[in-house]
């Protein structure tokens, strides 16, 4: 019997899959691009690209923590609440503080969203609910918080100093602080998630939790901090809400739950977990607030866009489950043999 | 065998699952430098010892000693930190994750800033390939592998861990001849140096060309030790069954009736290829081959649950429709598959549902199915297989084993079908029921069933089948008879060389 040759290292299939999923997300974002343009050439202005750059850095914020959590076959429903709660917090202590720098402010945003992250995480961790229902509950308690703490009050932008403001505002060579600032958690996580222990111990938790225990990962420390490392960034996201608008009320960052989980699941990231990077989940991110705002420029009712959205959704799933069926196909037919 | 202290030793521990009793008072020494091997019916406790050697369950009582220190194993980490790698019998691997990382995982080699040296990772996957012997992609994600290949992969993990103690239950239930070979020989090697190693298996066989020294054990309690020098096969079975045994391959001969199953020309590349053959009612026909020959997926291909590219299949004179296990099930054709994890069965449903899951129909009265039927056919198939449960209403998750194989068996053989092809169908049973199993498949046979049976286990396949087709990289390159089918001959056949015998 002869031994075998050493394969070369390459790209495993994997990769390829996600390659081409990115690659879909791109191309839709270009046609998408062009052909607003071409009936709206204001689209292309530069306070319009500012606009959706901003959009997109607190939304992909938000992804990004959302992604790690669904990596790991859980999800995050509480972020949206988790925003407001955050962003409140941080205009409260500025109109009372307004000398406080700019970091300190970011730094107690994202504690105020890891306690919450805390708690979501020992529930679904102790308590042995399922992520969906406890996220469910935080989602409306934390709400509730926020509410009665602010009653019918809001916080204006005359109100917060002009230090925090024009960090919401100012750029480096053109780049807006707070897209600088995302871009520097995506990288930072995507970098952990790929080439770190703990970052690949995530993926295995959701690809089999039965399997993960029986590796000896220590399952239920890495949910908490997965859900920490959402409930940090969802704060994270409500200091850059309130630097880039201004005006916080009790209903700061409703609903974005839901474009947070749409934009992560048409970034690819599977919401069986195990697969999917921050990567797609930050282009997700670009795509849908993309489309909200090209849909504003060319003034398409407001119900396409949730319609538009929902069918990217369908989409997405659709081709997940195309491609899965073709790579199982294609897995089976290079079974090893004794050489 | 080397004397001196034992490495690690096993003192009076006990274990519980509610009111299964499921080891009792188990006391045995491994020492470094031998094999070990842990023999016992289904069901005997040998997988609940596993799993306190590898932290997974906490014995209700007794200790765990290494060096002479007794151990608290928490968790599967503390096992590994002391030392001891594990083979469960259900491979249990990251499907989204590659080959290599699910061999690494945890002990990833690691480069500059702490970060995964991802081509050392790969190289070092295929480098334990190499020492295997055999040739899996170490890019290609788990999913999809066959179930020999997901064992060779948890083999691979576990030698990667360069443990002291390396514990393998069932790692040979899914390999043929060649790979039990490559794998005895890495074994050796790792007892050579100083490991000490536990095996499980249901092949004598196999016990004893690898281990010294042989433990015993029956309804969880510890019958005996033993040095394999000092015992034989049949003492070894009394001991385990606490009986004599009769034949193991009681086959009744029969004469071939009308031809039941037909398969022409099947091809799909490049797994198989232009494969024709015939079963006769009445017929037990055997496909051997190594693994990865193709058989697993040509009857996968038959009934209906893989594509294929061209060819025809015809049962009793109908043609079946591609790619449809529906109508293959509806024309009489049962498959009882290789991996009854991923195609068996459904863990969390309870014995009795999955037993009668394939006749739902028609057990159903006017759509409803009945508790009271359901029931009664369960226990009948489950008991004929010897099945041991404690009610009919558990999760099959919690079944040991060879007693989940039984439940998939029973699965099948209560749909009553008119071709019955398995695969694997002895995997992971003990000998008692193997010969069980066996009486039962030529019963049926002589009832005028015609049975195509893949098997790695040339004993099974030679005492068994009045055919043997083999098959090579994908093709049928032989079709012996009854009397020309001996060890060599299918060998020979299977590996295109002379059998080393
Ligand atoms: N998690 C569990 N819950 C309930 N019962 C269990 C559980 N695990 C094992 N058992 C029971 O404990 C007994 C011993 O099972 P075990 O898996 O140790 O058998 P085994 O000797 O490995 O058998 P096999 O040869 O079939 O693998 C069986 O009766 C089984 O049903
Ligand atoms: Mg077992």
């Amino acid at each position: 019997m002869t031994a075998v040759d050493l394969p070369a290292p390459r790209r495993s299939s994997l990769d390829v899959v996600l390659k081409v999923r990115e690659l879909g997300i791109v191309i839709a974002l270009a046609v998408l691009v062009a052909v607003t343009t071409i009936s709206n050439p204001r689209f292309l202005s530069g306070q319009s690209i500012r606009d959706i750059l901003l959009g997109t850095a607190i939304l992909a914020v938000l992804a990004v923590g959302q992604a790690v959590v669904v990596i790991t076959r859980n999800i995050d429903l509480s972020v949206g609440s988790v925003l407001g709660l955050s962003a409140f917090t941080v205009g409260t202590l500025l109109q009372n503080s307004p000398r406080l720098p700019v970091i300190v402010v970011l730094v107690v945003g994202a504690a105020v969203g890891a306690v919450c992250g805390v708690v979501n995480g020992a529930l679904v961790r102790f308590g042995n609910v399922p992520a969906l229902v406890v996220t469910l509950g935080t989602l409306y308690v934390v709400r509730g918080i926020t509410y009665f703490w602010a009653g019918g009050s809001q916080i204006n932008a005359d109100e917060l100093p002009s230090g925090f403001l024009d960090f919401g505002n100012a750029t480096v060579l053109g780049i807006p602080y707070l897209v600088l600032l995302a871009i520097l958690v995506l990288v930072v996580t995507g970098v952990v998630l790929r080439n770190y222990r703990t970052g690949r111990e995530l993926y295995a938790m959701g690809s089999s939790p039965q399997a993960a225990r029986l590796a000896g990962i220590p399952v239920g420390r890495r949910t908490i901090g997965a859900f920490v490392v959402s409930g940090a960034l969802a704060g994270l996201a409500g200091v850059l809400f309130a630097a880039r608008f201004g005006t916080i009320d009790a209903a700061a960052g409703t609903g974005y739950e839901l474009n947070v989980v749409a934009a992560v699941v048409v970034g690819g990231v599977a919401v069986f977990g195990g697969s999917g990077t921050v990567w797609g989940a930050a282009l997700g991110a670009l795509l849908l607030t993309t489309i909200a705002s090209s849909l504003a420029v060319l003034e398409i009712n407001q119900f396409w866009q949730q319609a538009i959205v929902g069918g990217l959704i369908l989409l997405a799933i659709g081709a997940d489950r195309l491609v899965a069926v073709r790579v199982a196909a294609g897995l089976k037919k290079r079974g090893s043999h004794v050489s | 065998m080397p004397d001196g202290r034992p490495l690690l030793s096993v003192r009076e521990v006990s274990k519980s699952f509610g009111a299964v009793a499921a080891v009792r008072d188990v006391s045995f020494d491994l020492y470094g430098g031998e094999a070990h091997a842990l023999v016992g019916e289904n069901g005997a406790g040998k997988s609940t010892i596993v799993k306190m050697l590898a932290g997974v369950h906490r014995p209700d009582s007794g200790t765990i000693e290494l060096d002479g220190i007794a151990i608290d194993l928490g968790g599967p980490a503390d096992a590994k930190a002391a030392g001891i790698a594990v083979i469960y019998q259900e491979p249990t691997l990251f499907p989204d994750l590659s080959v290599a990382e699910n061999i690494a995982m945890g002990r990833q080699p690691l480069g500059r800033f702490k970060t995964i040296d991802r081509a050392a990772m790969v190289q070092q996957a295929a480098q334990l390939f190499v020492r295997l012997g055999v040739s899996i992609d170490p890019n290609r994600p788990a999913r999809g592998l066959s179930i020999a290949d997901q064992q060779l992969v948890e083999i691979a993990k576990a030698l990667s861990a360069d443990a002291r103690v390396v514990v393998m239950d069932e790692p040979t239930a899914a390999l043929s001849g060649v790979e039990v070979e490559r794998l005895f020989a890495v074994a050796r090697s790792l007892r050579d140096d100083g490991a000490a190693l536990m095996f499980i298996s249901h092949r004598f066989e196999e016990v004893t060309a690898l281990c010294e020294r042989v433990t015993i054990m029956r309804d969880g309690r510890h019958v005996s030790t033993d040095l394999l020098t000092d015992v034989t096969v049949d003492e070894m079975v009394r001991k385990m069954v606490g009986r004599d045994l009769g034949a193991l391959f009681p086959k009744q001969d029969v004469t071939p009736g009308a031809v039941a199953l037909s398969v022409r020309g099947l091809s799909r590349d490049p797994v198989f290829l232009d494969v024709s053959f015939d079963v006769r009612a009445g017929e037990i026909v055997a496909l051997a081959g190594l693994v990865g020959s193709g058989r697993s997926e040509v009857v996968q291909s038959i009934f209906g649950v893989d594509p294929r590219d061209s060819g025809t299949v015809e049962v009793v004179g109908r043609t079946l429709k591609p790619g449809s296990p529906k109508q293959a099930m509806a024309a009489g054709v049962a498959l009882v598959p290789e991996d009854r994890r991923q195609q068996g069965l459904l863990m969390e449903l309870s014995i009795e549902r999955n037993v009668t899951l394939p006749r739902s129909r028609s057990l159903s009265q006017l759509g409803f199915l009945t508790g009271g039927r359901e029931r009664r056919s369960a226990r009948e198939w489950t008991q004929r297989l010897k099945t041991k449960y404690g009610r009919l209403s558990d999760e099959v998750g919690t079944l040991s084993g060879g007693n989940q194989q039984k439940v998939v068996l029973a699965k099948w053989l209560a749909t009553d079908p008119k071709v019955l092809i398995v695969d694997e169908p002895t995997r992971g049973i003990d000998v008692g029921t193997k010969a069980e199993v066996h009486r039962l498949m030529s019963s049926l046979a002589a009832e005028g069933v015609a049975v195509l049976m893949v098997s790695s286990e040339l004993p099974e396949v030679l005492g068994m089948a009045d055919r043997v087709l083999v098959m090579r990289e994908g093709r049928l390159v032989a079709e012996l008879s009854r009397s020309d089918a001996t060890e060599e001959s299918v060998m020979f056949a299977a590996t295109g060389q002379e059998a080393r015998v």
